[in-house]
């Protein structure tokens, strides 16, 4: 097994919250370019797993490697500077600011360095934004408009093309189309789509089982805080999957990859 | 769907979409408030016939516009707007900040003590709060005193409400009793009074108004075009995600509270000098005027939205209705009753208009 292809990399994962389990001995794999589901029930641990590796929470114990090197970020903003992009649950958008204006919330173009005074190269930040919304195929009418009056779909689109406008190597998706809109599903699943013609990886938390075997190349299962199964998604089905989700079927894979 | 598959990008405009400037609004009702006032001049019996803005009959001042009047409705709000301009950006941020007015009395009463004169008419200054080293400084000197006073007390605003997370409101509650006994302390209640010509000529004449118009103009760009600005705007519309994009929320929130406290600093720099006296007392309900500009002008108080422009615009409505008021000859009881309606109004329909634009 080549290991310089592997992107992410987690070894006896664990989180506790006090005397709660969340997560235990997740051992879990994504190499370059593989989309991989994280299914479970409600409370199974996938929010928990990736709070963990995007270091919006620490760890209790375990090891992550990320591009070959055990990481420790001590937040999420040092993750998504190693190169880890996140599509939360809960949309990370300021309603009141324009599009690029969220597309660079936290990382502006400044035309020359004054601190927090520093002025913003707009024009550079409006043309990387119709770049990035270009690439990932999203339609937004009007830039200048503040993303309150946009659809959930429109938002969803705005916060996947944050990701996709800054050079990173592992996306995370978690239930990126649980509030859409068949519509509005099927352009965020374009979107997925056209990541994985460019051989960018992506973890997606789902519910939704169409979706994930639409989607991805590998599902893993969790329950009650662990991995219960590491599923290809071409050689296995809808039952299968639910049945390792609602503990019909008993198993625990040695590694998950 | 087929146009769903493949989008062009961001690049097409829908020109139906572009949302109506809330400036503009206010702008209207400026123009609408002076009309009624014109009309009232007009039509109410014991008017005979006057004109609020202008002076068709006796041409005092070469135009056709009473000049007089212009000038004490600008001279009466620009002390206040400077406070305002502080205010906006608390506001926006999604904070508030009842600590403005009695910081003025406070920083009036510091600012006044370091710039006093040593000879009042030949004679030794009445009103000396230190010794012969504190007589005839430098103007910097007074100006630099009270702006790093001010940004002492923003920083304790701004920190509390970031390290401690109590609300705003109790913070710079807090602050508006111990600003008003400082000033009352510092000199057991006396007036500091007699300052230097230099200090003097900070605000007299038309002073404050230029005062007010170019740190209005400043941190419209401030707020507009910096990042600064951006991360006001992005923590007042939603702090979660602000956090989340890697702004230091704490950092920025002392910041925004320091700076509105050194605008409440300055305006007292600017109304000690015009009074050329500074009395404990001063600035009284200051902080509620301004943030009654700021909403005035469109400044929502659930943060994240309104301008710099709107503020000015919402002192300009303040001052033409204060004026307007005693040029209609109505009591200062009335006067209070009708400002406390319109800044209600103002709030109702600035939440109207909010829920009809967003769906």
């Amino acid at each position: 097994m080549s290991n310089n292809d592997v992107i992410l990399q987690t070894i006896g994962l664990t989180k506790h919250y006090g005397g709660v389990h969340a997560l235990t001995d997740a051992d879990f794999e994504i190499r370059q370019g593989e989309h991989v589901a994280i299914m479970g029930d409600n409370g199974a641990g996938k929010s928990t797993f990736v709070r963990q590796i995007t270091a919006v929470e620490q760890r209790t114990r375990g090891t992550i490697v990320f591009g070959g090197e055990e990481t420790h970020f001590n937040g999420p903003i040092a993750a998504r500077e190693a190169g880890i992009e996140t599509v939360f649950q809960t949309l990370a958008l300021a309603d009141d600011l324009d599009v690029p204006s969220n597309l660079f919330l936290g990382r502006e173009k400044r035309l020359f360095n004054l601190g927090p005074f520093s002025p913003l190269d707009n024009r550079a930040m409006r043309k990387a934004t119709e770049e990035g919304l270009k690439r990932t195929g999203v339609k937004i009418p009007n830039l200048a408009n503040s993303i309150r009056n946009m659809s959930g779909g429109q938002r969803q689109c705005v916060a996947i093309a944050r990701t996709a406008t800054f050079p990173s190597k592992l996306t995370i998706m978690d239930e990126p189309t649980a509030a859409l809109g068949v519509q509005e599903t099927v352009q965020v699943e374009n979107i997925i789509r056209n990541m994985k013609e460019r051989g960018e990886p992506l973890i997606l938390i789902s519910h939704n089982m169409r979706q994930v075997f639409d989607l991805v190349d590998r599902i893993v299962v969790f329950r009650r805080g662990r991995i219960v199964a590491n599923l290809d998604a071409k050689n296995t089905d809808g039952q299968d999957v639910v049945s390792y989700i609602t503990g019909a079927k008993e198993g625990t894979p040695e590694r998950a990859a | 769907m087929a146009d769903t598959s493949h989008g062009t990008g961001g690049v097409s405009f829908d020109s139906k979409k572009r949302s109506w400037p809330n400036e503009l609004n206010i702008f209207f009702a400026l123009i609408v408030i002076v009309c009624l006032f014109e009309v009232a001049g007009q039509l109410l019996p014991y008017m005979k016939g006057q004109s609020m803005l202008f002076d068709f009959n006796t041409n005092r001042d070469g135009t056709i516009l009473n000049m007089a009047r212009l000038k004490i409705m600008i001279l009466q709000v620009a002390i206040i707007g400077i406070i305002s301009l502080g205010v906006t950006q608390v506001i926006i941020l999604g904070g508030i900040d009842l600590s403005s007015g009695p910081l003025v009395g406070a920083a009036a009463m510091v600012v006044m003590s370091f710039a006093q004169t040593e000879l009042v008419n030949g004679n030794p200054n009445p009103k000396a709060v230190f010794g012969e080293w504190a007589f005839d400084l430098p103007v910097m000197i007074p100006i630099l005193v009270g702006l790093a006073f001010g940004a002492f007390i923003g920083a304790i605003n701004g920190g509390l409400i970031a390290y401690t997370r109590i609300p705003p409101f109790i913070a710079t509650l807090g602050m508006f009793l111990i600003c008003r006994g400082i000033a009352q302390w510092w000199t057991r209640g006396k007036p500091v009074s007699f300052p230097t010509d230099s200090f003097a000529s900070l605000g007299s004449g038309m002073m404050p108004v230029v005062w007010f118009g170019g740190l209005a103009f400043i941190f419209h760009f401030i707020l507009k075009y910096t990042v600064y600005g951006k991360h006001t705007y992005a923590i007042g519309s939603n702090e979660d995600a602000a956090r989340m994009s890697g702004i230091n929320i704490k950092r920025h929130k002392v910041l925004v509270y320091v700076i509105a406290s050194m605008l409440a600093a300055t305006a007292a720099i600017v109304l000690s000098s015009k009074n050329l006296t500074a009395q404990s007392g001063m600035g009284q309900f200051y902080e509620l005027f301004a943030i009654a500009m700021a909403v005035i002008g469109g400044v929502s108080l659930t943060g994240g939205r309104g301008s710099i422009i709107g503020t000015v615009l919402g002192a300009c409505v303040f001052g033409v209705i204060q004026s307007g008021f005693t040029y209609v000859k109505l009591d200062a009881f009335y006067q209070l009753m009708a400002m406390g309606t319109i800044i209600i109004s103002a709030v109702v329909l600035d939440q109207w208009r909010q829920n009809s634009s967003s769906r």
